[in-house]
């Protein structure tokens, strides 16, 4: 799986999307265009391929604007394709992705619930008596490190506790697939990679499929299995994906330091950098 | 407390201080034969003082030929002989009718709220009746309330509930519809069903709406009932304007003002209390206002 020689384009890997292969997410010929006001209509995504493996670390980056929140959405089922097909483990994906994880680019968390109760409530809505929803939740916590604040509410935390709480809420249904919109953007550089060894860590632990947007390719590079690079919009589409070799267990700052990282990052760079010229020359909306 | 607080609390004593001054200088200092603000118009200061006190007083001393001192299960029994001797009972009146205004037309306000905002069709059908109704001055329901239903309380509750129901009914709507479009995606990823949803998602930031309009919305069922009572009724503070009003009793009158005002005041502290305890997960002086 992760054999793709690096700087090649793989065509022949996102160009063959098996849906019977279990993959956890899959792409086959998606496309995606919103209606105008005035009859026409705008291309956000040209016809697109793409698979993320069972246990896969997929990161998908691209200039500003370039539909990859869309893909997210997508493989979310919060999106319906204007044409193609999203499959999910194997399966044709209808309405709500339920085997997925979303972590959003906003804070998506309740405001009018603490962040314990924000954190347990997958477990109720899904029957779980409210108690042991509530133990799972002070579990969770803990592992994001914010044992001591369940009581808080989300406006009494910091931008990036807020983001934990967003992280458990998330993984204490044992989402098979986690999506993940640049969810750490807003934070400042040092919660960022305190926050990117945390996934990485509890990534470790369940091995599940992500598929994890960004416009940060360092953040890109320290995270994934594999990058993607998508063109700018619109009509974008994935113009190139490389295998990531770094070993594991990474740490998510001093693996920026390693020789390999700068040639994995230099062989991207070139590729991407004419896409984020052409979205900041007016090419994107 | 601190030492911002006592400067505030000071500052605000002497705006009293200076209106009440000029009040009573302009009264009872003759300025080349006359008054600035002659008692026949304007009273004094310490007449109306005196009036409240005596209001209340009577209220809580013995009053030949009734219970000592009241006796509340006749409290508002306008037919009782003791009524009206204590403006306790006034109040009373007041009180109820502004609290039913409130909770009729906040009930009718948040189930309507709710259902046009969650129902597109029917929020297009009645958007114009809607507006029609809330853009019509709601004293001149007062003669029909009362042909309708009486000198009683109803006709000012109804009153009071036409002012409650369209504050509520906008705030719901707007807190329904302005759900953020993150929070409502999360929550659907996260497995709630329709009815979860309503739960957890669109109730909670519909109530916040709500709340967040409670001073306006208390303050209106009050403003209801007074209205009410002062263009026709037996009983309450704004029958109690009126009957004074009637005599030229301008002390009588700025007594009702100045004891609505602290009645006012006293429910806004109330409404302050609810409103902190319910919206404690909102930040400070954050969110729709």
């Amino acid at each position: 799986m992760h054999d793709t020689p690096v700087g090649a384009s793989a065509v022949a890997r996102y160009g063959d999307v098996d849906l019977a292969r279990g993959d956890a997410v899959g792409f086959r010929r998606v496309r995606v265009a919103f209606a105008l006001s005035d009859g026409g209509s705008y291309p956000v995504i040209a016809a697109t391929d793409l698979a993320v493996g069972a246990h896969e670390f997929v990161a998908i980056v691209g200039p500003t604007g370039c539909g990859k929140s869309t893909l997210l959405n997508l493989a979310a089922g919060l999106l319906a394709p204007t044409a193609g097909q999203v499959s999910v483990l194997g399966a044709k994906l209808t309405g709500i992705n339920t085997a997925a994880g979303y972590l959003f680019q906003q804070d998506a968390v309740m405001p009018w619930k603490t962040a314990r109760d924000n954190v347990a409530i997958g477990l109720e809505v899904a029957g779980m008596a409210r108690a042991e929803a509530v133990d799972r939740a002070q579990a969770w916590l803990e592992r994001v490190g914010l044992g001591a604040f369940g009581e808080r509410y989300p406006h009494q935390l910091s931008g990036g506790q807020r983001k934990r709480v967003g992280l458990a809420q998330v993984l204490i249904r044992r989402p098979k697939i986690l999506l993940m919109d640049e969810p750490f953007g807003p934070l400042d550089a040092q919660t960022r990679q305190i926050m990117g060894n945390l996934l990485l860590e509890l990534w470790a632990q369940e091995r599940k499929a992500v598929l994890f947007v960004t416009h940060d390719l360092e953040e890109a590079i320290a995270l994934a299995d594999r990058v993607v690079i998508m063109s700018a919009g619109p009509a974008a589409r994935i113009i190139g994906e490389h295998a990531i070799d770094l070993a594991r267990p990474r740490d998510a700052s001093e693996v920026r330091l390693l020789p390999r990282f700068h040639e994995l990052h230099k062989a991207i760079w070139s590729q991407l950098r004419a896409e984020v010229l052409k979205a900041y020359s007016g090419g994107a909306a | 407390m601190s030492g911002g607080r006592i400067r505030l609390l000071g500052l605000q004593a002497l705006v009293a201080v200076l209106v009440i001054g000029v009040w009573h200088v302009g009264s009872t200092v003759p300025v080349g034969g006359g008054y600035l603000l002659p008692k026949f118009f304007f009273s004094t200061p310490a007449d109306v003082g005196a009036r409240v006190w005596k209001l209340f007083a009577d209220g809580t001393t013995q009053i030949v030929g009734c219970a000592d001192p009241i006796d509340l299960s006749h409290l508002l029994s306008t037919s009782d002989p003791c009524f009206g001797k204590t403006v306790w009972q006034h109040l009373l009146i007041t009180l109820t009718e502004g609290i039913l205004a409130f909770v009729v037309g906040a009930a009718t306000g948040v189930a309507l709220g709710f259902w046009l905002a969650r129902n597109a069709l029917a929020s297009a059908v009645f958007e114009p009746y809607i507006k029609m109704l809330n853009a019509l001055p709601r004293v001149v329901l007062a003669p029909i309330f009362m042909l309708w239903l009486g000198l009683g309380i109803w006709s000012k509750v109804a009153l009071g509930v036409t002012l409650v129901f369209f504050i509520v009914f906008f705030n719901v709507y707007q807190g329904v519809k302005e759900v953020s479009p993150v929070i409502l995606a999360n929550a659907r990823m996260l497995g709630m069903s329709e009815r979860q949803l309503f739960a957890h998602v669109y109730w909670p930031s519909a109530l916040s709406w709500m709340f967040s309009s409670l001073h306006t919305s208390v303050g209106f069922a009050i403003i209801g009932a007074v209205v009410g009572e002062y263009l026709g009724s037996a009983a309450g503070l704004g029958y109690l304007i009126n009957q004074a009003e009637g005599t030229f009793d301008t002390t009588g009158v700025f007594a009702g003002m100045a004891i609505l005002a602290l009645f006012v005041l006293v429910i806004d502290g109330l409404v302050t209390l609810v409103e902190k305890r319910l919206l404690v997960w909102r930040p400070p002086a954050v969110g729709p206002a």
